[in-house]
């Protein structure tokens, strides 16, 4: 009787002067939808919280025993140069169970010889995700961190102290899963170095995406179909030096009934990236929240079977499942839009000085 | 009488609801703080009831109703009107996606814009007749396989698109009115363009009339002219699955 149908939700909030914004905002925020989730899995990403270690990757570690911290920790020490590392602290909770849970971050730099640091340590997360058994990355970014478990998000908020942290972006996630596990490691958000995704929604092209992923050395190992969207990103803009705005075009692309005639500079561009990036094209119902430390962007799939609200406030982009998560933390908005399908929402750090 | 939504899920909220209009349904009542709050007034059958929101009211506002008006001084959220069988809605601001989802009477006036898939499979049947008028734009696939009743777009805003890409597909009967031109191109499959005549300016006259109303609406959308979209035929997809 009591069984509601329903689905993930999202939240992100960014300030583009940098202003910190503190975690309580974000869990307001999130959890103002929590009608949405059924509890197995929320989680948050901060960017901007670890200023006093901003050059160095920050490791989010989640081992599911010693043993696997064990083994992680020698290959850590092996192949990169620990600087810190300590427990991430939380508060014990009956709403969360962290028997199988072990929480740690390692703040790293590569070996001093290496030409493409941020190649080496995707290869390197790799490496634990897919031959560490129990030991998962859950982000590797710079001065970011993702906090992710299998609970309500308030309940995950509280046991990870989402209130002790400050950030410039916020992104959150409240789950409802519909083809995969309620585990850890599919909570979002999902992150390969400075990229976290959140998603509401599936992705139907998942299988296509992971082969294509897999030719270029990304390893999907965490059972859930957001994962793809974290590499892909990495792939695209990173080391194919595509912009993120055409990057989002090769995942949501015109239809081809809307290019196939189109022979303009532009036409032919739109076709050749269809035809080269058939792999990266995102299919199925989404709406993704996407953030780096330099801007946070919102996309749906095309034809916008996904919800998805945004707003500006003086210095503040907020995307949202819902507006009533944007009000929830925003009462006046300056501007209050819903996004079309497939078109980006984009806002970017301005230089602060 | 008001009631504070603040601090209140939305069980609770209908509940306090639902036993107010039982109680006196003469009587009109605001809730204050409404935010994200879902299916307010879902399936009230009162005819009398004013209910009027202050705030953003969550998905499936007015789902299933049976009468009553709903006044809401904010934007609404998604599936507005879901299955709403009669009574009015009336939005002072925009509303999201599938607003009117399978609707099959009483009407809905939106001062500003809606999304994707609004009316999407209306219906009209004997006495029961919907309308959904739009004082802004539409999102793509407006009145997907749209059986009946009307949809009107205002476009007070003079957008070059005043609707989007694949309207009417699958189209089967009902009307929608655009204000200005549609192009060829925006139509979905099943539908076509035409003029209006004069039994749909009378109904478009009054409709236009009720949203001024509700709006204070100054300037004079009557006179302006209004694109027609139908279905091609009364059966356009009646051979779909036979092999002739």
């Amino acid at each position: 009787m009591s069984k509601v149908i329903d689905g993930c939700g999202i939240s992100g909030i960014m300030s583009t002067k940098k202003n910190l914004i503190p975690g309580s905002e974000i869990v307001t925020s999130i959890d103002s939808m929590n009608f949405r989730y059924n509890g197995l899995g929320g989680g948050f990403a901060g960017y901007g919280i670890y200023p006093d270690y901003k050059d160095y990757y920050a490791f989010h570690l989640n081992f599911e025993n010693q043993e696997a911290r064990t083994k992680t920790e020698n290959y850590l020490y092996e192949s990169l140069r620990v600087i810190d590392d300590e427990p991430i602290p939380v508060r014990k909770s009956e709403l969360i169970d962290d028997t199988k849970s072990i929480s740690w971050r390692y703040f790293v730099g590569p070996p001093r010889d290496i030409e493409n640091t941020d190649d080496y340590i995707v290869k390197v997360v790799m490496h634990i995700n897919e031959n560490i058994p129990g030991a998962h990355v859950f982000s590797s970014g710079k001065n970011m961190g993702v906090f992710k478990a299998v609970g309500y998000p308030k309940a995950v908020a509280d046991y990870f102290r989402i209130e002790d942290y400050s950030a410039y972006i916020w992104v959150a996630h409240g789950r409802y899963p519909t083809n995969t596990p309620g585990w850890w490691g599919g909570a979002h958000p999902f992150n390969i170095l400075d990229w976290s995704v959140v998603h509401n929604g599936e992705l139907s092209s998942y299988g296509t995406n992971k082969n294509f992923l897999e030719m270029w050395g990304y390893k999907c190992t965490l059972i859930t179909d957001t994962e793809v969207l974290a590499y892909l990103f990495d792939l695209l803009v990173r080391r194919h030096n595509i912009p993120v705005e055409i990057a989002c075009n090769v995942m949501t692309p015109k239809f081809w009934s809307e290019i196939k005639s189109d022979n303009s500079l532009k036409g032919k561009a739109l076709q050749a990236l269809r035809m080269t990036y058939g792999g990266a094209i995102v299919n199925g119902p989404f709406s993704i929240i996407v953030a780096t430390n330099n801007f946070m962007f919102g996309l749906t799939d095309r034809v916008k079977l996904r919800p998805m609200v945004a707003a500006r406030k003086d210095d503040r982009l907020y995307i949202a499942s819902e507006e009533c998560a944007i009000r929830s933390v925003c009462e006046n908005p300056d501007l209050v839009w819903a996004p079309r399908g497939g078109e980006q929402v984009i806002a970017y750090m301005k230089e602060v000085t | 009488m008001q009631i504070d939504a603040k601090g209140l899920n939305y069980k609770e909220l209908n509940r306090k609801l639902k036993e107010f209009i039982l109680k006196d349904e003469a009587k009109e009542i605001d809730i204050v703080n409404v935010n994200g709050h879902r299916y307010i007034g879902t399936g009230l059958e009162s005819s009398k009831a004013i209910i009027r929101l202050h705030g953003v009211p969550g998905n499936d506002l007015a789902a299933f109703m049976d009468g009553t008006s709903i006044f809401v001084y904010g934007n609404a959220e998604d599936g507005v009107g879901n299955t709403m069988n009669a009574g009015l809605v009336v939005i002072h601001g925009d509303a999201r996606d599938v607003v009117g989802y399978s609707m099959r009477g009483g009407k809905i006036f939106i001062k500003g814009n809606v999304g994707y898939r609004a009316g999407i499979h209306m219906k009209a049947y004997k006495n029961r007749f919907p309308s959904i008028v739009v004082g802004g734009k539409a999102e793509d696939f407006l009145g997907e396989y749209m059986a009946g009743g009307i949809i009107v777009i205002l476009n007070r805003n003079n957008e070059k698109h005043p609707v989007g890409k694949f309207t009417a597909t699958g189209i089967h009967g009902g009307t929608i009115f655009v204000r200005g031109k549609v192009s060829e191109e925006t139509l979905g499959i099943g539908a076509e363009i035409d003029v209006p005549n004069e039994e749909d300016l009378k109904i478009l006259k009054e409709l236009i009339s009720e949203y001024s109303s509700y709006f204070q609406v100054n300037e004079d959308l009557a006179g302006l002219e209004f694109t027609k979209i139908h279905s091609k035929s009364h059966r356009p997809f009646g051979k779909l699955y036979i092999l002739e």
